[in-house]
């Protein structure tokens, strides 16, 4: 049988900004690896000269007119942030 | 009567209001009652407000009073999944991340909902993020199915279906992206539909995979799902893949005898891996329609074998770029330990997120990134093309589409936690529907020997949404299936 493809999990991990513990890395690279496995069958396909789908029903330029309407208040987009100051959310240092 | 209110459909819950028999708020308190006494065994709910439900009721009652009611639903519970936002209500999608979350508006569904009156009731469990096919990745707790708690409800509205059969709500809404409405109403033994891709408003439903997400009704009986189905539809401007198209008389439509019509049985479908009771089921439906003057043609849909790669990998790598939002800054969890702005990002969703979707965003990223992106992603993006293309060329040929729901009946607790790729797997026969946009609903279609309720499955045309509901009232008229309850309380 066939290998399965591997995913470099500390360059993905990185990427989508997850900490993963070490016992997660080791985990889901062969789970993954797995499910790799399976969706490498689609390979088999010649797929040369077919269009991608993105939706299934295709919508372009769907457009609104350019007017003001009601949004939240700062109290309002502020209420679920976790830390907030004079209505600003506040975070972790960013420039040193 | 009152004690029994519980076990009515929402039709005829409604036909009592009409007459003045009952009120809104004796219907209100008996699924309060009921969800009280079964509630610890099942649980569905997340979160419920008695007196905000109440509230609402006696609203209904007054206005009923003044000779204003609303319709068919004033005055009905309708419970909610956990990712559908309303106003002043938690929203957690049974994540850590979203623990202490308020919503801070209405999603399209729910002022629809409040337009016809419903009594909005409670909060149902779900797979974190919609992501699972047993609800056991909810962060909160594992919802039993109804029929034998030892099994599970199917996933990911796990907690829409399962409250539905369990009788702590006549209606529920859930969401579906590879066949999260149809699979627990399958292994719950009711009927749950997913609409066309476009024809409910997404706004105000927490995204998962932003292509192949619809919201939609769950119930005991097709007329309540078509009464709960006319309310939630509609072109929305606020959802920019809403559709403009003509909304028909859902209601009035599945009254309508069902024509002579031709039903399609895709031959894949049918292969390895499916079980003997559930395709028994399948070939015994069949010959219900032929008896009845149908004709089942056999059809192919030769690419049904890559359906779980490619919606693996589309759905995945829409989920890891909506899933970015969860940053630890604007809302959400945040993370108590670092010291500085980028490893915020990292630890909050390291604590905040649970192993599945992890999982997920982990493959998203993948598939997505440099390098990677042709091979999968867009060769995804094309096979899709291909699997929907089998879809419509079927469709030349026949009215619908027939098949299981699920390959399996509902499977033990923690059978397949472990392996991933089995899970996936289970979503065999209802992941293709997203990928092309169409509708299909799953209907009772029988019970195993051990007593646990096998699904039907009817896929239908792009918007043909009173078609299927016909096809699925016929089969409903001739059987009993719908009318079981499970042995609870």
């Amino acid at each position: 049988m066939e290998k399965n493809p591997s995913i470099d999990i500390d360059y993905v991990a990185n990427l989508a900004r997850i900490a993963l513990t070490e016992e997660e890395k080791k985990t889901f690279s062969g789970q993954l690896g797995d499910v790799l496995g399976h969706i490498e069958k689609m390979n088999k396909l010649d797929v040369s000269g077919v269009e991608p789908t993105a939706h299934a029903f295709p919508l372009e330029n769907v457009w609104q007119e350019d007017k003001a309407k009601n949004g939240f208040s700062a109290d309002e987009a502020l209420a679920n942030a976790p830390a907030t100051r004079e209505q600003m959310i506040v975070v972790p240092k960013v420039v040193e | 009567m009152s004690t029994q209110l519980f076990s009515l459909t929402a039709s005829a819950l409604a036909d009592l209001l009409e007459k003045g028999e009952t009120t809104s708020e004796e219907v209100t308190r008996s699924f309060i009652t009921r969800t009280k006494e079964v509630d610890s065994t099942v649980k569905a709910f997340l979160h419920f407000d008695e007196e905000d439900a109440l509230a609402q009721a006696k609203a209904s009652d007054e206005r009923r009073q003044q000779g204003q009611s609303k319709g068919p639903l004033d005055g009905i519970p309708v419970a909610l999944k956990d990712n559908l936002a309303v106003k002043g209500q938690p929203l957690t999608c049974a994540s850590k991340m979203l623990g202490n979350f308020t919503s801070p508006y209405d999603g399209t569904v729910i002022g629809k909902l409040k337009e016809a009156g419903a009594v909005l009731w409670g909060r149902l469990n779900m797979d974190e993020f919609a992501m699972g096919s047993s609800t056991e990745n909810s962060s909160r707790q594992t919802t039993a199915n109804p029929w034998n708690p030892e099994c599970i409800p199917g996933g990911s509205s796990g907690g829409s279906a399962a409250s539905v059969s369990a009788l702590e709500t006549p209606l529920s809404l859930g969401s579906d992206t590879g066949g999260s409405i149809r699979q627990p109403a399958a292994l719950c033994g009711v009927i749950g539909m997913k609409p066309t891709y476009g024809l409910v408003s997404r706004y105000g439903l927490v995204a998962f995979a932003s292509s192949l997400d619809q919201i939609g009704p769950f119930a005991r009986s097709v007329d309540d799902t078509a009464t709960l189905l006319q309310a939630i539809v509609g072109h929305d401007p606020l959802d920019s893949t809403s559709y403009k198209t003509e909304i028909p008389d859902y209601r009035a439509e599945v009254q309508k005898p069902l024509e002579k019509s031709v039903v399609g049985l895709p031959k894949e479908y049918l292969s390895e891996g499916i079980d003997p009771e559930v395709e028994q089921a399948v070939k015994a439906a069949v010959k219900w329609y032929e008896d009845q003057g149908s004709e089942v043609v056999e059809v192919s849909l030769p690419h049904t074998e890559y359906a779980v790669g490619v919606y693996y990998i589309i759905a995945t790598a829409e989920a890891s770029s909506n899933l970015a939002r969860y940053d630890g800054v604007r809302y959400g969890h945040r993370s108590e330990k670092p010291s500085n702005a980028v490893d915020l990002y990292f630890h909050s969703r390291a604590e905040g997120f649970g192993e599945e979707v992890k999982r997920r965003i982990i493959l998203g990223t993948y598939v997505l990134s440099s390098g990677y992106y042709d091979a999968y992603y867009l060769k995804a993006q094309k096979v899709r093309t291909l699997i929907r293309q089998d879809f419509l060329k079927a469709f030349e040929k026949v009215d619908f589409l027939l098949t299981p729901t699920s390959p399996v009946p509902a499977f033990g607790k923690g059978e397949r936690t472990a392996n991933p790729l089995a899970m996936y797997l289970s979503d065999i026969y209802t992941i293709s529907a997203n990928l092309a946009g169409i509708p299909g609903v799953s209907i009772p279609g029988g019970f195993t020997q051990s007593g646990l309720p096998i699904g039907l499955q009817l896929l239908g045309k792009p918007f043909d949404e009173a078609g299927l509901l016909r096809a699925a009232k016929a089969f409903e008229s001739g059987h009993d299936y719908h009318l079981k309850t499970p042995p609870l309380g």
